[in-house]
């Protein structure tokens, strides 16, 4: 097969010209991501026992679980025909790899719920003993009618916790393998078809999940006048450092793969890459996005330059430009796969829209309603570790 | 072709053949609606040993066309001479393919508009469209669609004859892949094949994920603007039910399109695959399509 110069003689095969996924479909491996990468962060606690984040792990967990319930609904919004969205655990086809999302996040999210409700079991029933007027209620619902821990049912909740944990490691890494595998899997897309698509998706969610606790955490910590923990931070910038590599290592690797060896596919990627999106991936995925924040990380993370008011200065910062890389290589992924015609002779445009189901505003929305339920979520439950002395045994 | 080529049928889909009882259309954009298709949870299950039957019919067909065109000449149970679409569900179920000839293709553009009143295709989306290819004498190759009216009555301006070195039409329609990408990725058998392998989509399942339009490498499947599902070719899989011709077929003035049965050694399109050397589109894909050309160039992707 030959590709010519794609935008000497442009030629768009008819149907290639309305891309069929939209920005929802950006959305919806973002969100999936931080879902994953969120609670990879608390194993770092719950399960490796790195005691420096234990001011996070409870804070992790939370907005996985605030994440995870908003996961299915940019899905939701795209589906063309949304009422029949159940048929795909009803009656799934067992070829498809669509199919098997509804499985996996069912069970993902399962552990993830009970995680979080024995986690905070102490504080719900120390609550539902204390908490004024109905609130009470509200919290002995939460409990399951449950209102007494013993010790030995506190032992039993620990060894539960370290166990959902381990088992939650793997089911998050399916999650968003998986949610990678969706794209590598198309051998029509010379951009999505790669064996490496999975472990790509997995390294940017792990990425994204750490980003996002950390801002979380200097956010929370700033509206409610408290002074980070130095460690925690220094803790999060290492392992955003170390993980960025890793993305930046699959992603950049595998295009250089591609583009080194002359694959047939180069060429109309090549295309893409200087044309489409050169200000998406070179100047957002590349150059904001993984270079700086990689330049930037390695203050907080293995130095003691300057002020702490500074270190965490650059941790927020390169925790922001990584959930814009994050954000850029999900866009350039889905829609940069949609932006050339499959006869690999001329792009198409994409058409980006305000309003409606599919729109920007619709997508704004979406990716705000994980903040307002983590909202709720922090004024019902306690996210930050108790105090050692106050420790009911289970491990915050 | 090896054991590990077996196409994977449905086995809940089973498509009566014969005429429309129940009005439950997979094919959704009929517009005569005669669709002669029975939705898959109507029809009865397809037992396995049916099933293994018709993988292996369907698998020696593909092998037919694809390594050995002519082959089943010989075959006396495939050249029976029962009718399109069998009449009886016990009946063996024949087996179609498509042959475009594109040093036939004149570029009327007949065939398109055919397809769009046949298939109430909207504006904007295509089942089937007609390439053009120019080769030029300074080395440049351009492509570009025929317009549905005719290349006179588009007004676009024409390349000029003397700078021209070469030109050909080559139409696009669905390939009815055996081993199907956008049938493989459905996540709710929307995507279904029919025991004659006919590629078709359940309107009443889609659930419009568009994850077919995305696998289909040749941009055949489109979201329909107007039903809100997935869409495409089926060969006029109505009309073939009813023992006519696909639409396009029917309406092509030089022949340039031809369909039948594959099992019949006498049909029009066995004796040209016979005769012709033919080929598939990106082949490299492994989908092992039954739409087959005749003079296909590298160009033409
Ligand atoms: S050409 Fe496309 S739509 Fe037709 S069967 Fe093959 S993959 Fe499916
Ligand atoms: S759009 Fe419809 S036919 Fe296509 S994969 Fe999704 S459910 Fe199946």
């Amino acid at each position: 097969m030959e590709y010519h110069a794609l935008h000497d003689a442009p030629f768009v095969f008819p149907n290639d010209a309305h891309p069929a996924w939209s920005i929802m479909i950006v959305i919806y491996p973002y969100i999936t991501g931080m879902v994953a990468g969120a609670f990879v962060v608390s194993t770092m606690y719950h399960v490796f026992h790195r005691e420096a984040l234990r001011p996070v792990a409870r804070l992790a967990v939370v907005t996985s679980l605030c994440l995870g319930s908003c996961a299915t609904l940019p899905l939701l919004l795209h589906l063309h025909q949304p009422q029949r969205a159940l048929n795909v655990v009803a009656t799934p086809s067992p070829s498809s790899a669509m199919a098997g999302f509804g499985f996996i996040y069912s069970f993902y999210m399962l552990v993830l719920l009970v995680d979080v409700w024995l986690l905070f079991r102490p504080a719900i029933v120390e609550r539902a003993h204390s908490a004024p007027g109905p609130w009470k209620n509200v919290y002995r619902a939460l409990a399951l009618g449950v209102l007494e821990i013993t010790p030995r049912a506190a032992e039993i909740d620990r060894k539960l916790i370290h166990a959902l944990s381990v088992i939650g490691i793997p089911a998050a890494c399916i999650l968003h393998g998986y949610v990678g595998f969706l794209f590598g899997a198309i051998k029509a897309n010379p951009w999505w078809s790669t064996a490496l698509m999975p472990v790509i998706f997995l390294t940017s969610a792990v990425v994204s999940g750490i980003a996002v606790l950390t801002l979380l955490y200097l956010f929370l910590c700033r509206s409610s006048r408290m002074e980070p923990d130095e460690e925690c931070l220094r803790s999060l910038s290492r392992l955003l450092w170390m993980f960025l590599v890793l993305a930046v290592t699959f992603e950049f690797g595998d295009l250089l793969h591609v583009a080194y060896e002359r694959e047939e596919e180069w060429h109309v990627i090549r295309e893409l890459l200087v044309t489409k999106l050169r200000f998406s991936y070179l100047t957002l995925q590349v150059l904001i996005g993984a270079l700086l924040p990689l330049l930037i990380l390695p203050i907080p993370a293995f130095t003691r330059v300057a002020t702490p008011a500074f270190r965490h200065a650059c941790t927020g910062v390169a925790a922001v430009l990584v959930l814009v890389q994050v954000a850029a290589m999900r866009w350039n992924v889905v829609v940069g796969g949609q932006l050339f015609s499959k006869s690999f002779r001329g792009f198409v445009d994409y058409p980006v829209t305000w309003l409606g189901r599919e729109g920007l505003l619709a997508a704004a929305v979406v990716l705000a309603m994980p903040m307002l339920l983590l909202w709720g979520a922090m004024k019902l439950l306690p996210v930050w570790p108790p105090n050692p002395e106050s420790d009911s045994g289970v491990k915050a | 072709m090896s054991l590990f080529e077996l196409p994977i049928l449905p086995m809940s889909a089973t498509i009566a053949a014969g005429g429309c009882a129940s009005g439950g259309c997979v094919t959704g954009g009929c517009a005569s609606g005669g669709c002669s298709t029975a939705r898959p949870d109507q029809a009865s299950e397809t037992s396995r040993r049916e099933f293994l039957k018709t993988a292996t019919t369907l698998t020696l067909g593909a092998m037919s066309l694809t390594l050995l065109p002519g082959a089943m000449a010989g075959d006396e149970s495939s050249s029976a001479a029962t009718p399109p679409g069998g009449g009886h569900p016990d009946a063996k179920k024949p087996m179609y393919g498509f042959l475009i000839d594109t040093t036939r293709c004149t570029g009327a553009g007949k065939c398109l508009t055919a397809c769009r009143v046949e298939n109430s295709v909207p504006e904007g989306q295509a089942r089937t469209w007609v390439e053009r290819y120019v080769h030029f004498k300074d080395g440049r190759v351009e492509v570009d669609l025929v317009p549905e009216i005719g290349y006179a009555a588009s007004g676009e301006p024409q390349p000029e004859a003397e700078d021209v070195l070469r030109a050909y039409f080559v139409p696009k329609l669905c390939n009815q892949c055996v081993d199907a990408p956008c049938n493989q990725v459905c996540p709710v058998h929307a995507s279904i094949k029919s025991p004659e392998g006919i590629e078709l989509v359940d309107a009443d399942r889609c659930i419009g994920c568009g994850y077919c339009v995305q696998a289909c490498p040749y941009g055949i499947r489109y979201m329909n603007h107007e039903t809100n599902v997935a869409d495409k070719c089926n060969w006029c899989y109505h009309r073939v039910m009813r023992n006519e011709q696909p639409a396009c077929v029917e309406a092509c003035p030089t022949g340039a399109r031809v369909f039948g049965r594959i099992d019949d050694p006498d049909s029009e399109i066995s004796k040209r695959l016979a005769t012709l050397p033919t080929s598939v589109l990106k082949q490299h894909l492994g989908t092992i399509p039954l739409t087959r050309y005749v003079g296909l160039t590298d160009e033409v992707t």
